[in-house]
């Protein structure tokens, strides 16, 4: 049971520090297909 | 008399290529080159058409007239050179944005990845989980559980470690979630979108693709926990082969012999890590678009291998667009996961409720003697000699 336990915590604390890191690490994916700061869309 | 008859067959033998292309006039004379009915019915049948002959006639910019001169064109190509050289890819495309797909304006391929994503994946996909399902149930009425034959000894002997444990939770509940959210993602314009409406499913795919792309890093973590931990007792010897025989003693009766993981067990092992693997790296693939291209250079070695003619297939596509990349990362991702979806249904089951005692290896790491005595003799008789000579020493 407690290494269930332990294996649901971690699973939370790796999705959340996963996230945080691929949000800073600068990679967009939206990036790849749209490139809006090529194109002035206002004044 | 000899010298002029040598003379005649070489005249003859140098006009033979002449004759012959005089013999096959070009099939597309009557529409001036451009494709014909034949060729748009031939496509519609599915069946193989030679493009080269609209594909090749991009123009020819070093014989064309200057742009100043009269009917000079724009660098030597129509219109229709240069949508033709878009479609398949020759064009010299530049643009604003930068994205490493941007060039590809046509994609000709996209059209048969929709069309099975939306239809064969989704239908033989659920076809595979549902028959898992259905045979199941079936194997539960026909055999039962399968219960502990002798009598229960009251002893346990410690199975699995608790960081074995961890590792296998980490690994059995990361799976499930990517599993359900993944299918909710496979499913949701064709299924989940008409059946509750486009805003409820707006909501559950935001919340599902976040949890999908984060969860991944945990199943990937577990998958090299359980491989570190389990490799050395599921490499293959000659108790599988003795073991496979008796079909695990699952009919009849009667318990083959086996070390810690019978030969059954050592194929989840290693469809886990060959399936999960394959669906981590193609989940990777997709997770950074246009980055990872892995379809192009293995369709291309393959191709040198001469595999596809194994097979009686055509080689396969290559160079490969970068969308069509990204089109095989999503179908492989979606297949192999499928078929390991089918596979871990079946562990599940006769992990828990499909085997008496068996849940304890996992549950406390503590097993049952009698149950490990059946079920994996070998193993337990390994433990004892190790206990007795541990003894001996102290
Ligand atoms: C949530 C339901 C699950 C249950 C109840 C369960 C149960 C078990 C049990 C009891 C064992 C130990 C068998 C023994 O003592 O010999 C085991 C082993 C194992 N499990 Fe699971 N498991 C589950 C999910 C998963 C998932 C999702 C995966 C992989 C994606 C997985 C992969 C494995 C592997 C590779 C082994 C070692 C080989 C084997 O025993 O077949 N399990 N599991």
């Amino acid at each position: 049971m407690k290494a269930f336990l332990c294996a649901m915590i971690a699973l939370v604390v790796i999705a959340f520090g996963a996230n945080q890191i691929l949000l800073n690490s600068g990679f967009s994916a939206q990036d790849t297909t749209a490139s809006p700061s090529n194109v002035r869309l206002h004044d | 008399m000899l010298r002029l008859f040598a003379a005649f067959l070489l005249i003859c033998s140098l006009m033979a290529p002449a004759l012959a292309q005089e013999a096959a006039p070009n099939p597309r004379a009557e529409t001036g080159g451009a494709q014909t009915l034949e060729d748009i019915m031939r496509r519609q049948s599915a069946q193989q058409v030679d493009e080269t002959f609209r594909s090749s006639v991009t123009g020819d910019p070093d014989a064309a007239a200057p742009t100043t001169a009269p009917l000079g064109t724009r660098g030597g190509q129509s219109d229709p050179d240069l949508w033709r050289a878009l479609r398949y890819d020759t064009a010299d495309v530049r643009t604003q944005t930068r994205g490493p797909a941007a060039k590809t304006l046509i994609q000709d391929g996209g059209m048969w990845w929709l069309r099975f994503r939306e239809g064969p994946l989704l239908t033989y996909g659920a076809a595979l989980l549902g028959i898992t399902l259905v045979l199941l149930a079936l194997f539960y009425l026909i055999r039962g559980r399968i219960r502990i034959d002798g009598e229960k000894t009251g002893r346990t002997i410690t199975r699995f470690t608790s960081v074995e444990r961890f590792g296998h939770w980490l690994l059995a509940s990361s799976f499930l979630i990517l599993g359900v959210t993944g299918l909710i993602s496979l499913f949701g314009r064709k299924v989940l979108i008409p059946a509750f409406g486009h805003d409820a499913f707006s909501t559950v795919a935001i919340a599902t693709k976040w949890i999908h792309n984060n969860i991944s890093w945990a199943f990937m973590l577990a998958l090299v926990i359980i491989f570190v931990f389990w490799i050395v007792h599921n490499l293959p010897d000659k108790t599988d082969l003795k073991w496979l025989a008796q079909g695990g003693g699952i009919f009849g009766g009667g318990h083959p012999p086996a070390k810690k993981f019978n030969a059954g067990q050592k194929l989840i092992f290693w469809s886990t890590i060959v399936l999960g693997t394959s669906i981590s790296v193609s989940g990777i693939a997709l997770l950074f678009p246009f980055e990872f291209n892995l379809f192009g250079a293995t369709f291309s070695t393959l191709n040198d291998w001469g595999v596809p003619g194994w097979v009686g297939q055509d080689a396969l596509p290559h160079p490969l667009a970068p969308q069509e990349e990204m089109q095989y990362s999503q179908l492989w991702h979606a297949i192999a996961s499928f078929v390991l979806l089918s596979i871990i249904l079946a562990h599940i089951y006769i992990g828990s409720v499909g085997m008496e005692g068996a849940f304890d290896a996992m549950g406390s790491g503590e097993v049952e003697e009698q149950w490990a005595r059946e079920h994996h003799s070998l193993w337990v008789d390994e433990v004892k000699n190790a206990e007795k000579n541990q003894s001996r020493e102290t």
